[in-house]
C-alpha cells in the first residue's frame, strides 16, 4: 500500500468524522417535536403537507399500526414503479422511445427501489425513460430512505420511552426525514456533483463522432442464434468498423445525489458511478463517497442525542469504524499488491509517479486502486451498491472484502437508518451476552433484554443470513440459476454467492459477471429483497413496542456500561463472529479457494 | 463465605453412588421426548440417527465414506448427547437425594385432631394425609407434626432437623413470631395445639421435595432468552451446513475435480458448530444453581426468585442480627451529679434483675463485673416487677417504698414530668452525646431523681463493613433498617458503611420505603421473620423468610432460610448473579470453540475440491479423516470437562460489571479460541498413535 493510499482513506475518514456531528444534531433537531430552529423554518410547510394529506400529526401509533402504515406505504410505491415500467412507452420524457419493460423485470426493478436495494437487472441508459427515472426510481430513491430513518426512528423511541404503547407517528417520521433531511442535503450534494460535470437535462442522447475509429469483429449467427461456419468449419466472422458513439443523457445529477445520500445506489446509467456523467472527476468521487456515509455516520450521533447519552451514539460509530477501517485498507492493500498471476511476467505492477500500480482490471484510471477500493468498501459496508470499479475484476481478498461487509448484515453505517437499527438488533445480542457474563439480566440503555426482545434480535439477524445460504443452494442447484454463471471454478460460485448476498442485505451492489436479467434470477433476487428489508423491519419494530412498554431501570455500578472500548470490541466481535461462522464454508468455496489457488 | 452451613444431608457432589446413578439416566434420557425440550441438543440427537442410518448403510457395502469413518463420528455423536444428559443428571442427582432424604421424614401420621382450638377438646384420630386447612391438632412430646401449622396454643420445644439439619431444638409457642410449625418435625418436651395451615400436598416439605427434585423447575425467563439465542446459533449453523451440500456438488461441477462432501462430513460439521456445550450444560447450571441454594440451606419457592436475586439494586437489611451482634449490651455506667456509681449500678441491677431481655441481662451481667454486685434473688412480696409496656415504655421495680425504673430518654422525661419532676439538663445531655455515638442510652431513675445513665451499644459485626464495600462495588446499595432513633441509626449506619438508613421503622415505613425504591424501577431483596413484615416481604422482590419466623413470613416471602441467618440475603444475591455469569461464561465459550473447529473441519471437508484450501489447516492434522473426528471428539469431550464448572459455577468476584466482563471475555472468550486449537490438535496426536488416523 502507497502512503498517498492512506492519505486518502485518512482524509475520507477525517472530513467524515467532522461532519458527523453537525448533521448528527441538526437531524435530531429535524426528528424532535419540540420547538427548535428547523422546525420554526420549515414547520409552515409541514404542517401544511400534513393537512394536504389528512394526517393527525399529535396521533401516535403502536408498533403494529407503525408496521402496516410502512408496509402499505411502501408497497404502493412498489406498485406505482411498476406500473410506470410498464406503460412508459405511452407516456412523455421519453425521448428514445423505450418499451415497457417486461413483468419479471418490472417487478425485480419495483421492489429493488422499494426495498432501498437498488439492485439493477436493467441498464438505466438503455432501458428506463426520463419519467421513470424522476418519478419512479428517485421518488423511491427518497420514500424508501425516509423508511428506513423512520423505522429507526421508531425503534429509537422503543429505548426513549417508558411504559407506553406507541412508538411515534409513521407520517410525520416520513415527512421530516424526507422534507427536512433527505431533500436539502440532496440539493446540495446534486449543485456540488454537477459542478463537477454530472450531467442534468432532458435532451435525447447524442451521436458524435469518434476521433480515432475502432473495428469490431463478431461470429456471425443465424436465425437459430448458431454460429455460421464456412466451408473449412471456421466460424463466418463479420467486421464493422465503428465511427460515432452514443453519448446518453438525462437528468442525472439530481438523482445520483439521492442514490449515493440515501444509501440506494442505483445508478442512473448502467455503469453507476463509473460512468464519466455520473462521477466525472475524484472530487466528485469523493463526495459521493462522502454522501454515503454521511446519514449513517449522522444518525448514530443523532442516536445518541436521543437517548440522552452521546457516548452510546460515539460508540456505536467507534464499533462501526473499528470493523469498516481494517477492511477498507484491507481491500486497497490487496488490490495495490497486484494479480499474482501476473507476477514474473514483464508487466509492472509497481505504484509509481507514472502509474497507480496494483490490479486497475475494472477500474477507472481516473481514480486509482485506492479511491476504488476503499468505494468499494464504503458502498458495501453501507447497503448503497453504487460502484465506481467492476467488483468482478477485484482480486480474490479484494472482492471477499465488498460480499463480507454484505454478508455481515449491512450494520457497517449500514442502510440509512436500517443500518443502525440492525446494528442495535446486534448490540443487543451483545449486550445480552456480556449482561449474562457479569451476573444480570441484560439492560440495554435502561431496558430490560428479555425473551421477546431476543427473539427479534435474533430474528433480525437470522434473516438476511438464512435468506443468503438458502438462496445461493437454490441458485446453484436449479439450471436456470447456473446458466447465469459467466466463470468456472470458485469465481463462478463467488459471482452468484454476491448476487445473492447483495439482494438479501439490501445492498444492490453487483459482482458482475452473472446474466441476472432472467425471470429465475428476476424472481429470486426480488423474494430475498423484500423479504429481507420488510420481515428485518417488522421485527425492530415489534421489539420497539414491547421495549417502549417497558419501564425504565436506572443504571448501577453493576449495569454494564455500553459506551466503554471494552463493549465497543465485544459488539465488533459479535457483528465479526456472526458474519464469519455463517460465511466461513461459503466463502471458502469462492474467494478464499480463489485467493490460495492463485497464490499456489 | 463466612458462615457455614449444616447441608440439609450431606450429600456430595461426586459420590460414587451418584455417579453411577447418573451414568444410568444419561442414557434413559436418550428418549427422543426428553431430546425435544432442548433445540440443540435435539439437533444433536438426529443428526446422531442420522450417521447411524448412514452407519448401517456402510455396512451394506454402500458407504458413501468408509465404514470405520462413520463408524467413530457416530460413536461420539452419541457420547455427545450421552454426555450432555449425564450432565443434568448429574445435577439432578443431588437434588434428588436430598428428596429421597426430605421424603424420609414425610411420613404418613395419624394425628389428634381436636374439635376444638384447645388442649382438652375431643380428640378424633385422623392420618395426616386428611388433614386440612383450618383443622386443630395436639402434638405432644415424642410425636411428630403431622403438617405445617401456628401454634395455637402451648409452648414446646421441638426438633427441626429433618427441615434444618440443625440439631439443637428450638422453641415453638403461641403468639409472638415462633409460632409457625413445619410439618415432618418433631416435638421434644410439652404439647401444642395446632392450627394446620396448609393441605396434604401443597406443604413446605412438598414444595421443598420439588424444588430439589427439580420437578416443578421450569425454565426461568433468563434461560428462555438464552434458549432463544442458542435456537438462533443452531439455525444458523444447521442452514449454513445444510446449504453446504449444494455448494459442494456445483463446487466439484464447477471445479471439475473433487467428490461432494458427504453427509457424515456435514453432520460432524453441523454438531461441532452448533453451541453444543452451553446446550449440553444449560440445564445442569440451572439445577445446580437451585442446588447451590439449597446448600446454602435456602429453599427457594422458584428459579425466577433465585434468578431475580442476581438482579437486585437495593438490600433492605435488619440492623439487630445481620449489621450488629444479636443484642445491645450495656458497656458503661454514668452516674448523675451527686450520684455514685456504684448506686447507680445497684439501682440498675435490681432494675433488671427481672428482665430477661438480652440487654435487661447485659446490665446485670455488667454491674456484677464492674462492681462485684451479685445477682439477688428477690423476696417475692417484697419486690413488685414493672414489666415493659407499650405505653409506658419503662420497666423496673417496687421494692418497698423504691420505686425504681429505667427506660428510653423521652419515655424517662415524660414519666419524671409527669410526677412533677424533671430531668437533669446534664443527665440529659448524657445521654445524647450516646445516641449521638450511635449507642442507646437507658435512664434510670428511683422515685423522682434520676440517678444516671447505662450507656447499650451495638456490636457491629466483624467483616460486615468490607461485604458493604463488596455490595457497592456491585452496584447494590445497602439500607440498614433499624427501630433506633435518626441519631442512633446514623452512627451505626456510619460504623458499618451501609449506603443508607430507615430509622424507628415501622412495618408501614418499610412498605412505604420498599415501593418508594420500586417506583425508581429498583429490584429490592429483604429479610424478615416477623408477621409485621410479610406485606414488606410480599412487596420485596426477593423476599428471604427466616424459618424460625411466622407461618405468615414465610408464606410471603420467595424463600425460606433455613438457618434463619438475615446475613444470608447476601450469599444469595452471589448464588444468583453466579448463575447467571456461568451462563454467559460457558455460551461465550462455545461460540469461540467454533473458530478452531472450522480450521479443523473446511480443509478436511474440502480437501478433495480444492486441495489450495489445506493452507487453513494451520493446526497440521494428520489426515482429513482425522481432522473431523478430532473436532467431533474434542466437542464431546470438553462437555465432560466442564461438568464441574456448571456444578459449582464460575467464581463470583466483586468487581465493577467492566472489569468482571473484561476477565471473564479473557477467559472464557479468548480461552475459548485457543483451548481447542490446542485441544483438537492433542486429540488428532492420540489418533495417529493409536492408528485411527
Amino acid at each position: 500500500m502507497t502512503t498517498f493510499d492512506i492519505f486518502q482513506v485518512v482524509l475520507f475518514l477525517g472530513v467524515l468524522l467532522v461532519l458527523v456531528k453537525p448533521v448528527g444534531a441538526y437531524m435530531a433537531m429535524a426528528f424532535s417535536d419540540t420547538p427548535n430552529g428547523v422546525n420554526r423554518v420549515g414547520g409552515k410547510l409541514e404542517r401544511g403537507l400534513y393537512r394536504l394529506a389528512g394526517v393527525r400529526s399529535d396521533e401516535q401509533m403502536g408498533w403494529r399500526r407503525y408496521a402496516i402504515a410502512m408496509l402499505v406505504f411502501n408497497m404502493l410505491g412498489l406498485f406505482a414503479v411498476y406500473a410506470l415500467q410498464r406503460v412508459q412507452q405511452w407516456l412523455p420524457l421519453n425521448p428514445q422511445h423505450f418499451d415497457a419493460l417486461s413483468p419479471d423485470l418490472a417487478m425485480n426493478t419495483a421492489i429493488s427501489f422499494a426495498s432501498n436495494t437498488n439492485w439493477q437487472a436493467y441498464g438505466g441508459e438503455s432501458a428506463m425513460s426520463y419519467l421513470t427515472q424522476m418519478l419512479g426510481l428517485a421518488v423511491q430513491n427518497f420514500l424508501s430512505a425516509a423508511t428506513g430513518i423512520a423505522v429507526l426512528l421508531a425503534v429509537v423511541r422503543g429505548f426513549t420511552r417508558r411504559s407506553t404503547d406507541s412508538v411515534g407517528n409513521f407520517w410525520v417520521d416520513m415527512t421530516r426525514s424526507t422534507l427536512y433531511v433527505l431533500l436539502p442535503f440532496s440539493l446540495v450534494i446534486a449543485l456540488l456533483l454537477s459542478s463537477q460535470g454530472v450531467v442534468q437535462n432532458f435532451k435525447a442522447y447524442v451521436d458524435v463522432p469518434l476521433v480515432q475509429h475502432t473495428t469490431a469483429v463478431e461470429t456471425v449467427k443465424d436465425a437459430a442464434g448458431n454460429t455460421v461456419k464456412d466451408a473449412s468449419g471456421k466460424d463466418v466472422t463479420k467486421q464493422t468498423t465503428v465511427t460515432t458513439q452514443t453519448l446518453p443523457m438525462g437528468p442525472a445529477a439530481s438523482q445520483i445525489a439521492i442514490k449515493q445520500l440515501g444509501t440506494n445506489g442505483g445508478g442512473f446509467f448502467n455503469a453507476n458511478s463509473a460512468h464519466p456523467y455520473e462521477n466525472p472527476t475524484p472530487f466528485s468521487n469523493f463526495i459521493e463517497m462522502l454522501a454515503i456515509f454521511l446519514i449513517p455516520g449522522g444518525l448514530c450521533y443523532t442516536f445518541g442525542s436521543m437517548v440522552g447519552d452521546r457516548r452510546q451514539g460515539w460508540a456505536i460509530l467507534a464499533t462501526m469504524l473499528l470493523i469498516f477501517i481494517p477492511l477498507a485498507l484491507g481491500a486497497i492493500a490487496a488490490e495495490q499488491a497486484g494479480n499474482p498471476a501476473l507476477h514474473g511476467l514483464a508487466v509492472d505492477q509497481q505504484a509509481s509517479a507514472l502509474q497507480a500500480g496494483g490490479n486497475m482490471e475494472g477500474k477507472e484510471t481516473r481514480f486509482g486502486i485506492a479511491a476504488s477500493g476503499l468505494f468499494a468498501t464504503v458502498t458495501t459496508a453501507a447497503s448503497c451498491g453504487a460502484v465506481n470499479a467492476m467488483h468482478d475484476s477485484l482480486t480474490p481478498l479484494g472482492g471477499l472484502v465488498p460480499m463480507w461487509l454484505m454478508q455481515l448484515g449491512e450494520v457497517i453505517f449500514g442502510g440509512v437508518g436500517s443500518g443502525l437499527y440492525g446494528m442495535l438488533a446486534f448490540a443487543v445480542v451483545a449486550v445480552f451476552i456480556a449482561g449474562l457474563m457479569v451476573g444480570r439480566t441484560p439492560e440495554y440503555l435502561g431496558k430490560k433484554i428479555e425473551a421477546h426482545e431476543m427473539k427479534m434480535a435474533s430474528l433480525a439477524v437470522l434473516v438476511p443470513c438464512a435468506l443468503v445460504v438458502i438462496c445461493t443452494a437454490i441458485a446453484v442447484m436449479t439450471p436456470a440459476g447456473v446458466a447465469g454463471v459467466a466463470n468456472p471454478g470458485a469465481h463462478g460460485f463467488s459471482e452468484v454467492l454476491y448476487a445473492v448476498s447483495s439482494a438479501a442485505n439490501n445492498n444492490g451492489s453487483a459482482f458482475g459477471g452473472l446474466s441476472a436479467n432472467t425471470p429465475f434470477w428476476n424472481v429470486l433476487l426480488g423474494v430475498c429483497m423484500y423479504l429481507s428489508r420488510f420481515l428485518l423491519a417488522i421485527a425492530m419494530l415489534a421489539m420497539a413496542g414491547s421495549l417502549a412498554a417497558k419501564r425504565h431501570v436506572p443504571p448501577s455500578a453493576g449495569t454494564l456500561p455500553t459506551h466503554t472500548p471494552l463493549f465497543i470490541t465485544l459488539l465488533a466481535c459479535v457483528v465479526v463472529v456472526v458474519g464469519a461462522l455463517t460465511f466461513l464454508p461459503a466463502l471458502a468455496l469462492g474467494p478464499i479457494a480463489e485467493f490460495l489457488m492463485s497464490v499456489r | 463465605m463466612t458462615t457455614t452451613h449444616t447441608p440439609v444431608h450431606g450429600v456430595r457432589s461426586f459420590d460414587r453412588e451418584l455417579i453411577l446413578k447418573a451414568i444410568a439416566d444419561s442414557f434413559l434420557k436418550l428418549s427422543p421426548k426428553q431430546q425435544f425440550r432442548n433445540p440443540v441438543m435435539f439437533v444433536v440427537f438426529v443428526c446422531s440417527v442420522l450417521t447411524t442410518l448412514l452407519w448401517v448403510q456402510a455396512l451394506t457395502g454402500h458407504g458413501e465414506a468408509p465404514t470405520g469413518f462413520i463408524f467413530w463420528v457416530t460413536v461420539w455423536l452419541w457420547f455427545t448427547l450421552l454426555f450432555a444428559n449425564f450432565a443434568e443428571a448429574l445435577a439432578e442427582g443431588r437434588g434428588k437425594a436430598q428428596a429421597a432424604a426430605l421424603r424420609g421424614s414425610r411420613r404418613d401420621v395419624v394425628a389428634k385432631r381436636l374439635a376444638a382450638p384447645y388442649k382438652d377438646a375431643a380428640i378424633t384420630y385422623t392420618p395426616s394425609s386428611e388433614l386440612r386447612v383450618g383443622h386443630h391438632v395436639l402434638v405432644e412430646a415424642g410425636e411428630q407434626m403431622p403438617g405445617d401449622g401456628e401454634v395455637v396454643v402451648g409452648a414446646a420445644s421441638v426438633d427441626e432437623s429433618a427441615i434444618t439439619g440443625e440439631s439443637a431444638p428450638v422453641i415453638r409457642e403461641s403468639g409472638g413470631d415462633r409460632s409457625a410449625v413445619t410439618g415432618g418435625t418433631r416435638v421434644l418436651s410439652d404439647w401444642l395445639v395446632v392450627r394446620i395451615t396448609s393441605n396434604p400436598g401443597e406443604s413446605f416439605l412438598d414444595r421443598m421435595i420439588a424444588m430439589v427434585e427439580g420437578a416443578s423447575r421450569r425454565k426461568t425467563p433468563n434461560e428462555i432468552a438464552l434458549t432463544i439465542l442458542l435456537a438462533k446459533f443452531t439455525l444458523i449453523f444447521l442452514l449454513a451446513c445444510a446449504t453446504l451440500l449444494p455448494y459442494s456438488i456445483y463446487s466439484v461441477q464447477a471445479a471439475g475435480a473433487g467428490n461432494p462432501i458427504t453427509l457424515t462430513v456435514l453432520v460432524a460439521l453441523l454438531v461441532c458448530l452448533i453451541p453444543t456445550t452451553i446446550g449440553a450444560l444449560l440445564s445442569a447450571i440451572g439445577i445446580a444453581g437451585m442446588d447451590r441454594m439449597i446448600r446454602a440451606n435456602v429453599i427457594a419457592t422458584s428459579g425466577r426468585a433465585v434468578e431475580a436475586a442476581g438482579d437486585v439494586d437495593v438490600l433492605l437489611l435488619d440492623k439487630t442480627g445481620t449489621i450488629t451482634l444479636g443484642n445491645r449490651q450495656a458497656v458503661a455506667f454514668m452516674p448523675a451529679p451527686g450520684v455514685d456509681e456504684h448506686a447507680l449500678a445497684d439501682a440498675a441491677q435490681l432494675a433488671s434483675l427481672a428482665d430477661e431481655t438480652p440487654e435487661g441481662r447485659s446490665v446485670v451481667v455488667l454491674a456484677k463485673e464492674r462492681f462485684g454486685i451479685r445477682e439477688r434473688q428477690l423476696e417475692e412480696g417484697h419486690a413488685e416487677f414493672v414489666p415493659f409496656t407499650a405505653q409506658t415504655r419503662m420497666s423496673g421495680v417496687n421494692i418497698g417504698t423504691r420505686q425504681i425504673r429505667k427506660g428510653a430518654l423521652d419515655a424517662v422525661e415524660r414519666y419524671l414530668e409527669s410526677n412533677g419532676s424533671h430531668l437533669p439538663p446534664l443527665v440529659k445531655r448524657m445521654a445524647e452525646d450516646i445516641a449521638r455515638r450511635g449507642a442507646t442510652p437507658l435512664i434510670v431513675t428511683e422515685g423522682v431523681a434520676a440517678l444516671g445513665v447505662i450507656e447499650l451499644k451495638d456490636i457491629v459485626k466483624g467483616g460486615i463493613r468490607e461485604r458493604f464495600a463488596e455490595m457497592r462495588r456491585m452496584g447494590i446499595k445497602t439500607i440498614m433498617i433499624t427501630g433506633d432513633n435518626p441519631l442512633t441509626a446514623a452512627a451505626i449506619a456510619a460504623e458499618a458503611g451501609v449506603d443508607d438508613f430507615l430509622a424507628e421503622a415501622t412495618p408501614e415505613a418499610k412498605l412505604k420505603l420498599i415501593r418508594k425504591i420500586q417506583a425508581e424501577n429498583r429490584l429490592v431483596a429483604m429479610c424478615g421473620d416477623g408477621t409485621n413484615d410479610a406485606p414488606a416481604l410480599a412487596q420485596a422482590d426477593v423476599a428471604v423468610a427466616m424459618n424460625t419466623g411466622t407461618q405468615a413470613a414465610k408464606e410471603a416471602g420467595n424463600m425460606v432460610d433455613l438457618d434463619s441467618n438475615p446475613t444470608k440475603l447476601i450469599e444469595v444475591v452471589e448464588i444468583g448473579k453466579q448463575m447467571l455469569i456461568t451462563r454467559g461464561s460457558l455460551t461465550t465459550f462455545s461460540i469461540a470453540n467454533d473458530v478452531a473447529k472450522y480450521f479443523a473441519i473446511i480443509p478436511a471437508a474440502f480437501a478433495t475440491t480444492y486441495p489450495a484450501l489445506n493452507a487453513l489447516n494451520v493446526m497440521k492434522l494428520a489426515t482429513p479423516q482425522s481432522a473431523i473426528l478430532s473436532a467431533v471428539i474434542f466437542n464431546a469431550l470438553i462437555i465432560i470437562f466442564l461438568i464441574p464448572l456448571a456444578l459449582k459455577g464460575v467464581k463470583y468476584r466483586a468487581l465493577g460489571a467492566g472489569a468482571l466482563l473484561r476477565r471473564n471475555l479473557l477467559v472464557y472468550g479468548l480461552g475459548g479460541i485457543v483451548v481447542p486449537f490446542i485441544g483438537i490438535k492433542l486429540i488428532d496426536m492420540l489418533l495417529v498413535l493409536c492408528g485411527l488416523a
